[in-house]
C-alpha cells in the first residue's frame, strides 16, 4: 500500500499496461511531448516511444474512430479525449460503431477499446470546458461507462477495461486529478458494475458517483452531528448500473437522494429515480429528491458556478427535508 | 493488365452476378421480402470488381451502405447476402444488419457503413493495427463523393498521411450524392486535389472500364504496399438506378441516365473489350448470364427458406458474452 494522486494512479495503471502488453498503446492529442493536459502520461513517451505513446492532430473523430479499427485490428488503444467536452466530435464513432459494431455485425466484430476523459466543473473553465455529460454515453447500449472516484478505482477500473472485450468509457473528474489516496497497485482489476457502500448509514441513503463521491461523504458527515444517518453509495459503473446495490440501500433506508453534476432533465439522475419507482416503490418513505447542476451553462464566475454545481450544503438540505428536518 | 482468359471471364461473371442480384433485389423489395433502405451499384459494378481483383485475402474492406457488389466481389455468397437482406439468421449478419450493414470476418470485410464518411476513420484504424503488428495486410476503403463533404475524411486523409498507413482510399464518385450533384457539394471538383493537400499521392480512373479499374488499382496497392503509406485512387462512375428504392429522381434527366447506360455500361465495355481481345466468343456472355440468374434463383429459395433469428437472442452480442 502506498499514497497517490489520482493522476499518478492512472499514470502508473497505463505503465503497468503498456509493460504488460505490446498491444496496448495510448493516444490523443497531447499526450506524448506534453504529458497530457492533465499531466496523466507524463514520462511516458520517454519509456514506451512515440508509437505507444502517439500523439495525434486536432481530430477526435478521426482518432477515436481509428481506435476502434485499431481495436478491430488486434491492438488493445487507449484513446485519451481531452475532456468529454471535445468527445462530442467524435460521438458518431461512439454511438455508431463502437456501440453498434458487434450486434450489427451478428455477433462477428468486437471493438476491445478504452477512451479515457475528464469530465466535471468547479475550476471556472466556463460553459465549454465543465460539463458532465457521461449520462449520455450511460445512455448508449453496447458500451460500457465508468467513473471512478477513488485512487484505487482509478487504477483498477482502468486495468478492468483494458481487459474487457467491449467498448469502455471512463470518466474522469477533472477535480480528482490531484487528490491523495492509498493505492494498492496489486489489487488487480475492478469489477465493472458493482457499486460500493462507502459509508453505511441507516436514515437516507446519498446514491452519488464521480467528482460528487467526495461530497456526498462530506454531507455525511454533516448530516451525522445532526444525528441523521446517512448511507452514501457510489455506483462507479454507470453502466452497466448495479441496479441491486440501488435496491438494496434503499430498501435499507427509505429514503433516496441522488446527487450528479449532470442536469436534472432527461438525465442519468432521473433514470435512477424512475429505476427505484419501477422496483423499490414501497420501500419509499418519502418522495425520491435530487441534487444536480442548475438548469444552464456552467458559468465562469465563481460565485455563479458554485451555485450552478452541486454543493455539499444543498445535499444536507436534502437529506434533512426527507426526514422532516427541514 | 488482366492476365489470363480464366480470370478475365471470373471478374465478368462477378459484375454479371452483381447486376442480377440487384435487380433480384429490386423485384423483390416490391414483394415486400426486403426492407429498409436498399441502394443499388448497378452501373458502378466495375469498381468493386476490379479493385477487389487487385486486393489479397489479407487485406481489410471497409464499404458504404452501397455494398452489396463489394461484398460479392470479395467473395461472400449470394445466399449470405441475400439472407441478410431478407432479415434472416442465416445472413452474413443474422439479419440486425440488412442491406446497409454487410460483414463477415472471415473475408475480412468490416462492413457495411451507413454514416457518411464514418468508416474512413475505422479504415485508418485497422491500418494502424496492421502497421505495428507488423502484418503486410492493406485496407480498402470505399466511400462516394458525398463523403469528400465531411469532416471525417479529411481528419482520416490527414492521420493515414501523418502516420504513414496502408490505407487505400477508393472514392467512387457517381457524381451525385443522393440528389445533389457534385458540383453543388463540393466547391472543387477535381476531387484528387484534396488528398495531394495532405501529400496522398492520387489518380482517377475511368470507374465504367473493369479492366482500367483493375489495372490502376493493382497499381495503387502495389505503392501502397511499397511505401507503406496511403494512395487515394478516384473511380469515375455512374448510378444507373435511384439513389435508393424511394427516390424520384427529380434532380437528373431521364435522358443523362439513358445516355450513360447506353454508352457506359460496364458489363457492355467488358464484353466488348474481351470480345475485341479475342478472350470470349459470342455465346459465352448469355451462358454466363444464364449461370449467374440460377445462382441468384437459388440464393433466393435458400434466403425465403431460412429461419429467423428467434427473438429471444435480440439481446444476445451487444457485448461480448461473460466469461467464466
Ligand atoms: C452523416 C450522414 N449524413 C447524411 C446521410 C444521408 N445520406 C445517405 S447516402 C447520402 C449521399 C451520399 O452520397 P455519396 O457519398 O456520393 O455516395 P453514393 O450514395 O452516391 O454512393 C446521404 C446524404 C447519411 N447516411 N450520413
Ligand atoms: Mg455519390
Amino acid at each position: 500500500m502506498t499514497r497517490s494522486t489520482y493522476r499518478e494512479a492512472i499514470r502508473l495503471a497505463l505503465a503497468t499496461a503498456l509493460e504488460a502488453d505490446s498491444r496496448v498503446l495510448l493516444m490523443g492529442e497531447d499526450v506524448g511531448r506534453y504529458g497530457g493536459a492533465y499531466a496523466v502520461s507524463k514520462g511516458l513517451l520517454e519509456r514506451f516511444g512515440p508509437e505507444r505513446i502517439r500523439d495525434t492532430p486536432l481530430s477526435e473523430s478521426g482518432f477515436l474512430g481509428a481506435g476502434i479499427g485499431a481495436a478491430l485490428g488486434g491492438l488493445r488503444p487507449i484513446v485519451e479525449i481531452m475532456t468529454v467536452n471535445f468527445s462530442l466530435l467524435a460521438l458518431d464513432q461512439v454511438v455508431n460503431n463502437a456501440a453498434t459494431l458487434r450486434h450489427m455485425s451478428g455477433g462477428q466484430l468486437g471493438v476491445p477499446l478504452v477512451v479515457r476523459m475528464a469530465t466535471g466543473g468547479g475550476r471556472q473553465l466556463a460553459a465549454q470546458h465543465s460539463h458532465s455529460l457521461e449520462g449520455w454515453y450511460a445512455h448508449v447500449p453496447g458500451i460500457k461507462v465508468l467513473a471512478p472516484a477513488t485512487v484505487q478505482d482509478a487504477h483498477d477500473m482502468l486495468l478492468a477495461a483494458l481487459a474487457d472485450a467491449d467498448p469502455v468509457f471512463i470518466f474522469e473528474h477533472q477535480l480528482l486529478y490531484p487528490t491523495e489516496g492509498d493505492l494498492d497497485p496489486a489489487r488487480g482489476p475492478a469489477t465493472i458494475g458493482q457499486a460500493l457502500v462507502r459509508r453505511e448509514g441507516s436514515d437516507v441513503s446519498l446514491v452519488t458517483y464521480g467528482g460528487s463521491l467526495g461530497k456526498a461523504l462530506a454531507a455525511s458527515d454533516e448530516l451525522a452531528q445532526a444525528g441523521i444517518s446517512a448511507e452514501v453509495l457510489e455506483l462507479r459503473t454507470l453502466r452497466p448500473l448495479d441496479v441491486e446495490a440501488i435496491e438494496a440501500t434503499v430498501t435499507k433506508t427509505h429514503r433516496l437522494v441522488i446527487i450528479d453534476e449532470g442536469w436534472k432533465t432527461g438525465s442519468f439522475s432521473a433514470e435512477i429515480a424512475a429505476l427505484v419507482a419501477e422496483r423499490v416503490f414501497y420501500e419509499l418513505d418519502a418522495p425520491i429528491a435530487r441534487v444536480c447542476s442548475a438548469e444552464v451553462p456552467i458559468p465562469y464566475a465563481k460565485h455563479l458556478e458554485d451555485a450552478a454545481l452541486p454543493q455539499v450544503p444543498a445535499i444536507v438540505v436534502a437529506a434533512k427535508e426527507l426526514l422532516g428536518r427541514g | 493488365m488482366i492476365a489470363t482468359r480464366a480470370r478475365a471471364l471470373a471478374l465478368l461473371e462477378q459484375m454479371f452476378l452483381i447486376r442480377r442480384l440487384e435487380e433480384k433485389c429490386a423485384e423483390v423489395y416490391s414483394a415486400g421480402k426486403i426492407r429498409g433502405f436498399l441502394h443499388l451499384y448497378i452501373g458502378e459494378e466495375a469498381v468493386a470488381v476490379g479493385a477487389m481483383a487487385a486486393l489479397d485475402a489479407a487485406d481489410n474492406v471497409v464499404a458504404t451502405y452501397r455494398e452489396h457488389g463489394h461484398a460479392l466481389a470479395r467473395g461472400l455468397t449470394p445466399t449470405a447476402v441475400m439472407a441478410e437482406m431478407y432479415g434472416k439468421a442465416t445472413g452474413c449478419s443474422r439479419g440486425r444488419g440488412g442491406s446497409m450493414h454487410l460483414f463477415s470476418t472471415p473475408h475480412r470485410f468490416f462492413g457495411g457503413h451507413a454514416i457518411v464518411g464514418g468508416g474512413l476513420p475505422v479504415a485508418v484504424g485497422l491500418a494502424l493495427a496492421d502497421s505495428m503488428l507488423g502484418r503486410e495486410g492493406v485496407t480498402a476503403c470505399f466511400f462516394g463523393d458525398g463523403a469528400v463533404d465531411e469532416g471525417e475524411f479529411h481528419e482520416s486523409l490527414n492521420l493515414a498521411a501523418l502516420w504513414r498507413l496502408p490505407v487505400l482510399f477508393v472514392c467512387e464518385n457517381n457524381l451525385y450524392a443522393m440528389g445533389t450533384a457534385l458540383e453543388r457539394h463540393e466547391s472543387v471538383t477535381d476531387l484528387c486535389v484534396k488528398p495531394r493537400a495532405y501529400g496522398i499521392p492520387a489518380e482517377n480512373v475511368d470507374g465504367m472500364d473493369l479492366f482500367a479499374v483493375e489495372a490502376a488499382t493493382a497499381h495503387a496497392v502495389s505503392e501502397v504496399r511499397r511505401h507503406r503509406s496511403p494512395f487515394f485512387l478516384e473511380a469515375k462512375t455512374y448510378r444507373f438506378r435511384a439513389h435508393s428504392m424511394y427516390d424520384a429522381e427529380a434532380y437528373r434527366s431521364r435522358e443523362e441516365v439513358a445516355e450513360w447506360a447506353q454508352k457506359h455500361d460496364p458489363i457492355d465495355l467488358a464484353v466488348a473489350e474481351l470480345t475485341r481481345r479475342g478472350l470470349i466468343d459470342g455465346a459465352e456472355p448469355a451462358a454466363i448470364d444464364l449461370r449467374v440468374r440460377a445462382a441468384v434463383e437459388r440464393a433466393c429459395e435458400e434466403a425465403d427458406a431460412a429461419p429467423l433469428e428467434p427473438v429471444g437472442d435480440l439481446l444476445r452480442d451487444v457485448l461480448a458474452p461473460e466469461v467464466g
